[in-house]
């Protein structure tokens, strides 16, 4: 059948919507779909709040439409439908010497969710945004077909890159693949004491791929502790892959409670020796971690998460060191906290990146969380800042039009091409996006 | 030497699953069915995970006439002769009831189309002295009940069809694999209710590698539908048919 009832949720499971979703598995069926019922697109639901969401209306799932449609060897350029998973185009293409040119940290993540956040990698300082790497889109308009490049439709091309599903709903798009050397990865771990210290080694880092995993429980003169990976691909033998696992039930509250965040903070910190260590890892396992626990994000409980993820420009790295301060203070934080050197690249009218640094961590979802992360939100606007859509399920309103300077030009080019708001998701509903003038 | 894998019905998502794990070994595939432009399609992603070689044929199974030329095409290229049939069509059965016309469709679509496609082919591969056909049948094939019987009893005479091919084939060194597939995961249980332990479609698709590999003669998968179905067919017909499983 075209049309299921489903009530689905995005990856952080705070967010829920229920309503009809139909899985297109031919062109023709999304045609279908589209004509019957006409919503925004979704990919994977790797988002963490409501931007895949789209309550009590229709949405169509793109995940079956997922195939290879070209390759042309010379440039490395290759055409796929939009519900491809980055994994996937890694996992086929990295053995014969390509791979995406960007890459977000779940390999789950669909073509058409990478454009629509315009999402960044470990190596965005370096190369970029996911967009800058994209040639061609296939958007799919009111039954209507076309291919768009950015010189071809400048303006509309910028809107729909980072444009959260606004303007349509991507079919396919052709990417520029990066030359790599194999499809494994050489990756040196190094223990950092101090905030200060991971800024610096972040500052000088001069690999390809980087980021800093950070112990947000850590305080005082430990305070931003960490381990800064660096990465770079490599050929030759791949290490035997472990079996992936899933996480069959929801966890209990006790297993996420602040001693055992700490225990576990402590000992993952000291899991790298004092002088640091260099491995070889398959390169799913170092772009994709999580991925191998399927469903780990049960691990939080039935609650759910939040994870809150913000960019600070250059100039504000008080604001940052405070952000941390006061997440470390509240003795809620997670494992998971990754801080990020942020190049200036973006293809988008509302794409996340700036230059600066990109702190994300996690939260159980509960009152006191989401008055925790109101407040980084305020610190973050005050820096000049901005927090993540594919990450948010919080943001006011109030603040998105400071954080996203373009976001009036974006509201009236989307409302142009969909002023029904047929296009329009929980997301985008909540924050606003159209009533921006 | 290269494999060819004929896939009729191509378009499934069971069948897409498919094609990709036998282009992934390296296999040549004919992706048969009537959508040609999501066939072309289909047919660049096989090559470009590993197919020697892909192409989109027009199969259509209620039209004899066209099953020849594909036979043709086939025996053109070098190596073993595989068929995968994947065809198969189910209308609610209260559409049935209202137009009994339709049965002769089903019965095409899921049987006899199919039947005649195989039986087209036969001569070719048991003049390479080999080749597997994978019969994707029907749970619904093990007994008749009230949501699908029309569709259950074509699937029925497939799977005695395809339990007389196999002891054909076998005696020039071929081989059948007849497929019971419990709910899987695809446009056609989509939105439909009553679903439970729904199976991905590429885990089907391992399933009937693995089949092939080991020359099984029937298998369900999920394995489980095995012993699910056993039951039912274990229920005494006096009983069974006030039920409505
Ligand atoms: C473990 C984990 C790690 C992550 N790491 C990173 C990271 O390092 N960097 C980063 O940038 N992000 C990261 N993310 C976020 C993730 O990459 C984005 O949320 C991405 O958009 C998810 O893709 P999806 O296919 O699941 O899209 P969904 O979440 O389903 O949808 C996201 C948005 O894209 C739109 N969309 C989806 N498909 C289409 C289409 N075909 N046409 C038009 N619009 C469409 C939707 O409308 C929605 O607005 C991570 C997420 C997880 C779970």
């Amino acid at each position: 059948m075209l049309w299921n009832s489903l009530t689905y949720a995005g990856w952080g499971r705070v967010k829920t919507a229920s309503g009809p979703v139909a899985r297109p598995e031919r062109v023709s069926s999304l045609q279908a779909a589209l004509a019957d019922d006409p919503g925004p697109a979704i990919g994977h639901c790797r988002s963490y709040g409501d931007a895949c969401l789209n309550d009590g209306r229709p949405a169509v799932k793109m995940v079956r439409l997922d195939r290879m449609i070209g390759f042309d060897e010379t440039t490395g350029i290759l055409e796929a439908e939009a519900g491809l998973k980055v994994g996937e185009i890694a996992r086929v293409f990295a053995p014969r010497g390509w791979l995406p040119t960007v890459m977000p940290g779940t390999g789950f993540a669909t073509v058409g969710g990478c454009i629509a956040n315009d999402v960044h990698g470990k190596n965005h300082h370096g190369a970029g945004s996911f967009g800058q790497y994209v040639t061609e889109i296939t958007l799919m308009q009111g039954g209507k077909q076309t291919r768009i490049t950015p010189q071809s439709d400048p303006e509309l091309f910028r809107a729909t890159v980072g444009g959260m599903g606004q303007t349509g709903v991507i079919v396919a798009a052709k990417l520029q693949l990066l030359a790599c050397k194999g499809d494994v990865m050489v990756v040196t771990e190094r223990r950092i004491d101090n905030f200060d210290s991971f800024v610096a080694a972040l500052d000088g880092s001069k690999a390809t791929y980087t980021v800093g995993w950070i112990d947000a429980t850590a305080k005082g003169d430990q305070l931003g502790r960490g381990i800064l990976e660096e990465g770079e691909t490599d050929y030759g033998l791949v290490p035997a892959k472990k079996s992936s696992k899933s996480v069959p039930f929801n966890a209990p509250r006790f297993a996420l409670s602040k001693p055992v965040v700490k225990a576990f903070n402590n000992a993952y910190y000291r899991r790298v020796s004092e002088a640091g260590r260099t491995s070889v890892k398959p390169i799913q396992d170092y772009f994709f971690p999580l991925d191998r626990i399927h469903d780990w994000n049960r691990l939080y409980g039935k609650a759910g998460f939040i994870q809150f993820q913000c960019v600070v420009p250059m100039g504000k790295l008080s604001a940052v060191k405070r952000l941390l301060e006061k997440i470390a203070h509240s003795g809620q934080a997670s494992p998971l906290a990754v801080l990020k050197r942020m190049g200036p690249g973006r293809a988008g009218m509302m794409s996340f990146p700036m230059e600066g640094y990109t702190l994300a961590v996690d939260f159980r979802a509960g009152k006191k969380a989401f008055k925790l992360i109101n407040e980084l939100e305020n610190m973050t606007a005050e820096a000049g800042g901005r927090v993540y859509f594919a990450k948010d399920a919080t943001l006011g309103a109030q603040h998105v039009p400071a954080m996203y300077p373009e976001l009036s030009t974006f509201a009236a080019v989307i409302n142009k091409i969909d002023p029904d708001g047929v296009y329009e998701t929980d997301l985008t509903r909540r924050l606003k996006i159209r009533s921006a003038l | 030497m290269t494999e060819n894998w004929i896939i009729l019905g191509a378009t499934s998502s069971m069948a897409k699953a498919f094609g990709r794990a036998v282009s992934v070994e390296g296999a040549r595939v004919f992706l048969a069915g009537r959508d040609m432009a999501d066939l072309e399609t289909s047919a660049e992603d096989c090559r470009l995970r590993g197919a020697v070689g892909a192409e989109a044929v027009t199969f259509d199974a209620r039209d004899i006439s066209g099953f020849g030329a594909i036979v043709e095409r086939v025996t053109q290229e070098d190596g073993m002769i595989n068929v995968a049939v994947f065809v198969g069509s189910m209308p609610p059965q209260a559409e049935i009831d209202a137009d009994p016309s339709l049965i002769a469709g089903v019965v095409s679509d899921s049987y006899t189309g199919p039947a005649a496609f195989l039986q087209t082919i036969a001569p070719a591969m048991e003049a390479r002295g080999g080749g597997t056909v994978i019969g994707v049948g029907s749970v619904a094939g093990d007994r008749g009940r009230i949501g699908n019987y029309v569709y259950g009893s074509a699937k029925a005479g497939f799977h005695t069809y395809l339990s007389g091919l196999r002891n054909r084939l076998t005696r020039s060194g071929g081989h059948v694999v007849t497929v019971k597939p419990g709910f899987v995961d695809s446009a056609m249980t989509w939105g439909i209710e009553g679903m439970f332990l729904v199976a991905p479609p590429e885990n089907v698709a391992r399933d009937l590698l693995a089949a092939v590999e080991k020359k099984k003669n029937t298998i369900y998968t999920p394995f489980f539908w095995r012993i699910i179905m056993g039951i039912i067919k274990a229920i005494p017909e006096r009983m069974f048919k006030k039920m409505s499983v």
